[in-house]
């Protein structure tokens, strides 16, 4: 298929774009196969320059011959282009359409982006499985293949983390016992205590209450002489024996006598996607009272989901942590709340997942590698008419999760939030390969490495890190206990306030804040070199170096 | 029976939000009631002061196994529960504090007994610091179409007013006279804040006496007097900042509202602020809300709703940019009254002049300003903060509104005050402590009889000798030069509840590192490796020169090589007991806990392994100095 076909009118003049905040812009609008761009040849304006795949949703308005068209963006932008003529409005608007649905991955930009910048370390490779899995290998785990041509569990990678008593035929067996093939594998190991979290997909146990020897087998393997585990069902009680009826369902304590059940409600996705829905438009109402909006903001239920999964996360690393108890955790497919609950706790526990590569790291493992499906969960956002089936803001929802934590201990992490806007920009539009795909099988058939740049290449350059460094952290090797009461969980305007409020001012406190820091370092060494200076005077070598 | 600066032992201190709980011992003196945890090292024990003017309630709840339970609720938010062994211990206790808190006289009050070692020139400069004139000067006043009058220098014409007051230079004596005789409570308008650029003045004063249709030839002579000062507008807003309604209301009690017909160009508005017995009903419905356990986002997103406090925040601060855009924008003057012109008033007229001058968004102005429009104009703190056993109908949070409103403000312009909420916070908690001369009393004619001048300390002087506690390390003089006026966004969503204000002792909300607190740090460190560069500069120099002619040894003043300077550590006012004595260094606490925050209850059949109910520091723990 051609571009060129979807493309009636490649260009127009005299088109107005309406940004929030900046200052309205006369000039020529283009498209092209994977951009929508606005310049106004004039020095000092900022040009557009708008991926289709970031445009949600778009609506179509006539006065006379003037056509307006409002872009409405998965990054929650909302952008107003005012079009001369109706003919060519009505082309451009069913060219956006078409194009920002393309249904081939294969057309997706990535493919055809090129870089502009020299690849020094390519991210592609930054994050190897093997890689990541063996810092956390003990001789209590091992790394199998087992799922080497994803076979046993296709959202799984080839390599996973399982107990060295366990060898590949159980595996296998487990596989088919558990949701999706998701058997029990290595997801954190707490090394303070030796202590793990796991995590899997629901056992199928069905109304008959079936077992399985090998999955009793294997859970059990992972625990140490005279120890307990807890198994952190991310699904309502109800919801679980609910689950039964479909096959699904949970660990009956008979047969796992070791391990405590506990059951925490974390909605499934297509209630996140009303939620996310909800709240955004009640972002956007600029016409409301006080209290229209703090009902809107209830009814959106977006804080609670954000409770739910930090509350979830904390008592997943308190069993860890406290209790000095192995922990694992499943909802249903494992791909969702499973992710959010085992990420976050990494977060909390383990000061490296709080560092910048760290953190790359862990959504390479917990998120990308470990099968989120992205491409599904992230193909429309909150504008979008069309009734999601399976997108959700699961990854989102984490992010907004970690920034939460991060305003609490805004010393404890390298990345400041700009670097998490980032990542909720790049899940769901991006000129990198990273995010694209539902899980490791499917990256791997794209030739993801091969054919498109790593969003880790860009990010780890040096000149791009530095806006994504927090300039106040100071490593801290502890467990950070974040407070979960709805008094701490603000909303988080760095994404949901974004586009309806001028960022002016908090960059300028921003900036200022970071000079306060540099300033204090570069005095800092000044009078550390001062130092140094008459110490070798003293010693007299300063006589012959200093001129 | 019990006596002042007796103990009692064994008493356990239960965390508000958790299932956490202390023991120790309380002692109750003639100031304060004091609990000093027992059983850990001195140093690390936990202490809570709690002056008697801050607790508002007392209440003994039914007996329980352990003992017999107190709770006691303070105003500024701290609330604590006490349980005591002994139910006629407890019984004790609960008697004597409800003597204590409930002082009849003014000099029972703390702050004349308190005694912070200055001397009586200390005292007095404490008390010049804000001097009123000379802030009418800074504005520009006198001037050709506004001067001084000594009208009320007698407390005569208005016994709430200050004796100096500022009025057009056309308005005679007999005018103003006649004019406040047509004033509930005699309030005539009188001058607060003067934009010198436009010429234009925000006048204030409290609801004519027009009932359904009484007129006044004065009053009507005073605001034209107004309205002609004026030479930019040919009109003036008169902003009745009470709802319709109730305006409505008060002219059957032969009070109201100014009637256009009568008043020549002048411009009517209401603004719909509610009053006093509102507000005190929103914040304590809004402190109900945020003090249950285990709330869930639901509850608190509906409760905040309901008390309707966001809702009254966000009232005050849009008519303050009314009147702000009124001055500015449009160049008109603005007369602003509600029905006394002394809490909705103050409110709006103080907040005003915030957005219009930057003066008064550094730490001396904002003195000045609360000097200005809330002390002299007469807000009746004594009243309104129940510094005395009185109608608890009077009281109300209107200056705890007025605070919050200006944390709002900062949370959109982090660069605009130079203070940080830890000041607002401070004053917050003096304004209860009455610890301080300046906000004892409702008016300036009470103030004087009480000779609170040569009685009492002045709180200005003691929270700049801490200045740098409570200065904002992003501030920008600068960028306030640029863009005098601030212009706020209205939208709901950018109006927050202030955590830090209504939870400020519940340690466990708070964010786990203070950002504010780590840049004064970082600053703090800056200013000393300056002055450390300089010195090494200065022995550099001199050594350099020594050397080239003489041979010396310099190992006497030679520093030697040493890492990096350790930031300093600050006393934080958030977490301290909000006592000047006890600013006291270094502390340290944990910075969070598992146990502190209640995730889960982790019980069942091998979850019994019960968390210990302190937290050893080393446990896990983020710590950090505060």
């Amino acid at each position: 298929m051609e571009f060129a076909e979807l493309i009636k009118t490649p260009r127009v003049d005299g088109v107005v774009l309406h940004r929030p905040f900046m200052p309205t812009v006369e000039g020529t609008l283009c498209l092209t196969g994977h951009h929508l761009i606005l310049s106004s040849r004039q020095d000092n304006t900022e040009e557009l320059w708008l991926l289709h795949s970031n445009i949600d949703y778009i609506e179509k308005r006539f006065v006379g011959s003037l056509g307006t068209i409002i872009v409405k963006c998965k990054d929650l932008r909302i952008i107003q282009l005012d079009i001369p003529g109706m003919e060519e409005c009505l082309n451009i608007a069913s060219s956006i359409e078409a194009l920002s649905t393309l249904d081939s991955v294969s057309l997706m930009y990535p493919f055809f982006y090129r870089p502009m910048f020299e690849v020094v370390e390519d991210g592609w490779n930054m994050f190897l499985p093997e890689e990541i899995t063996l810092t956390l290998l003990t001789d209590e785990w091992r790394l199998s293949s087992v799922n080497k041509d994803f076979g046993v569990c296709p959202t799984y990678p080839q390599l996973v983390a399982v107990p060295k008593a366990v060898d590949d035929d159980t595996l296998r067996k487990v596989a088919t016992f558990r949701h999706g093939g998701r058997f029990p594998v290595l997801s954190y190991y707490h090394k303070k205590n030796g202590m793990v979290m796991m995590r899997a997909g629901q056992p199928l146990t069905g109304t008959n209450g079936r077992r399985c020897k090998e999955d009793e087998k294997l859970i059990n393997a992972t625990l140490r002489p005279g120890k307990r585990g807890y198994i952190i069902d991310t699904r309502a009680i109800n919801v679980a024996q609910q689950a039964k009826a479909r096959g699904g369902g949970f660990e009956q304590e008979a047969s796992y006598p070791q391990w405590r059940r506990i059951h925490k409600a974390i909605e499934r996705y297509n209630i996140l996607q009303e939620s996310l829905i909800k709240l955004v438009e009640a972002c956007n109402d600029q016409s409301q009272s006080m209290d229209r909006w703090l009902s809107k903001l209830e009814a959106s239920n977006w804080q609670t989901h954000v409770k739910e999964i930090v509350t979830t996360a904390c008592l997943a690393a308190q069993c860890i942590d406290r209790e000095g108890a192995s922990v694992l955790v499943h909802g249903t497919e494992g791909t969702d709340s499973t992710l959010q609950v085992t990420s976050l706790a990494q977060i909390i526990l383990d000061p490296c997942c709080r560092t910048m590569r760290g953190f790359q790291s862990l959504v390479e493992r917990e998120w990308l590698q470990a099968g989120h499906p992205f491409q599904q969960r992230c193909a429309q956002s909150a504008y979008s008419n069309s009734k999601a089936r399976l997108e959700a803001p699961v990854f989102l929802l984490f992010l907004d999760c970690v920034w939460q934590v991060l305003r609490q201990f805004p010393c404890s992490f390298q990345f400041n939030e700009h670097f998490l806007v980032l990542l909720f920009e790049h899940a769901y539009a991006s000129q990198f390969g990273t995010f694209l795909g539902n899980n490791a099988a499917e990256r791997l058939k794209l030739k993801l490495p091969q054919k498109t740049v790593s969003l880790w290449s860009w990010v780890n350059r040096p000149q791009e890190m530095e806006r994504f460094l927090n300039p106040l952290y100071e490593p801290n090797n502890l467990v950070i206990w974040p407070s979960v009461a709805p008094q701490s969980l603000l909303l988080w305007e760095g994404v949901f306030l974004r586009w309806n409020r001028s960022s002016k001012c908090l960059d300028e406190a921003y900036d200022e804040m970071v000079h306060i820091i540099e300033y204090n370092k570069e005095l800092q060494s000044k009078v550390n070199a001062l130092r140094r200076q008459l110490a070798q005077l003293e010693t007299g070598d300063g006589l012959l170096e200093t001129p | 029976s019990f006596h002042l600066r007796s103990l009692v032992e064994q008493v356990k201190l239960l965390d508000r939000f958790s299932n956490r709980s202390t023991t120790g011992t309380l002692h109750l003196t003639a100031t304060h009631l004091i609990f000093v945890e027992s059983g850990t090292s001195s140093s690390s024990a936990q202490e809570v002061w709690i002056l008697h003017h801050h607790i508002s309630s007392v209440e003994k709840l039914s007996l329980t196994t352990s003992g017999c339970p107190l709770l006691i609720q303070c105003r500024n938010f701290r609330v604590v529960h006490f349980v005591v062994p002994r139910e006629r211990d407890c019984h004790d206790l609960y008697s004597s504090l409800l003597r204590l808190l409930r002082p009849v006289s003014f000099d029972e009050l703390y702050a004349f007994s308190y005694n912070p070692k200055q001397n009586d020139q200390q005292r007095e400069e404490g008390w010049q610091l804000i001097d009123l004139s000379a802030e009418f000067e800074r504005m520009g006043v006198p001037c050709d179409q506004w001067h001084w009058t000594d009208v009320n220098r007698e407390y005569k014409v208005c016994d709430s007013y200050p004796r100096d007051l500022y009025v057009p230079v056309a308005a005679s004596k007999p005018i103003i006279v006649g004019s406040s005789k047509f004033r509930s409570k005699g309030r005539f308008p009188a001058l607060t804040y003067f934009y010198q650029e436009k010429k234009a003045a925000v006048c204030r004063c409290s609801q004519p006496l027009s009932g359904f249709s009484a007129r006044c030839l004065e009053d009507e002579h005073m605001l034209q007097a107004i309205s002609k000062a004026n030479p930019n507008s040919r009109y003036i807003y008169v902003m009745d900042t009470r709802p319709k309604l109730n305006a409505l209301a008060n002219r059957a009690a032969g009070k109201g509202y100014e009637n256009e017909d009568n008043y020549s160009n002048i411009r009517f508005q209401f603004v719909g602020i509610e009053n006093i017995h509102v507000m005190r009903a929103s914040l304590q419905k809004l402190l109900e809300v945020v003090g249950a356990r285990a709330l869930s986002v639901t509850d608190y997103l509906l409760g905040l709703e309901s008390s309707g406090w966001l809702r009254h925040i966000k009232a005050i601060v849009d008519a303050a940019i009314f009147l702000s855009k009124a001055v500015t924008a449009e160049g008109a003057s603005v007369l602003v009254h509600c029905s006394d012109g002394w809490d909705r008033t103050a409110q709006v007229c103080s907040l005003g002049a915030l957005l219009m001058d930057p003066y008064y968004r550094t730490l001396k102005g904002f003195m000045v300003l609360i000097e200005k429009d809330w002390i002299s104009f007469g807000h009746k703190f004594a009243d309104r903060c129940d510094q005395l056993d009185g109608d608890p109908k009077e009281v109300s949070p209107i200056f705890t509104q007025f605070l919050d409103c200006v944390w709002q403000l900062s949370e959109q312009f982090p660069q605009a005050f130079q203070f940080s909420e830890w000041f607002l916070i401070q004053i917050h908690e003096h304004v209860h402590s009455c610890q301080f001369g300046n906000f004892l009393c409702n008016s300036q004619r009470q103030r004087e009889e009480l000779q609170l001048r040569e009685k009492t300390y002045s709180l200005w002087s003691f929270l700049l000798s801490e200045q740098h506690n409570y200065e904002n390390p992003l501030y920008s003089a600068a960028l306030a030069e640029r863009n005098p006026v601030l212009e706020p966004s209205t939208q709901p969503c950018h109006f927050k509840f202030w955590t830090n204000m209504y939870h400020q002792y519940d340690r466990t909300m708070h964010p786990r590192q203070s950002l504010l607190k780590h840049l004064l740090a970082v600053r703090e460190s800056s200013c000393a490796l300056e002055k450390t560069a300089h010195e090494l500069e200065a022995v550099g120099a001199r050594d350099l020169s020594v050397l080239l002619h003489v041979v010396v040894s310099l190992s006497s003043c030679c520093p030697q090589m040493d890492p990096p300077e350790p930031l300093p550590s600050l006393p934080c006012p958030l977490l301290g007991e909000g006592l000047p004595a006890r600013s006291d260094g270094e502390r340290t606490v944990e910075g969070s806990s598992a146990t502190e925050n209640s995730y889960a209850e982790l019980q069942g059949p091998f979850g019994a392994k019960a968390e210990p109910h302190l937290v050893s520091l080393e446990f896990g723990v983020a710590r950090m100095t505060c």
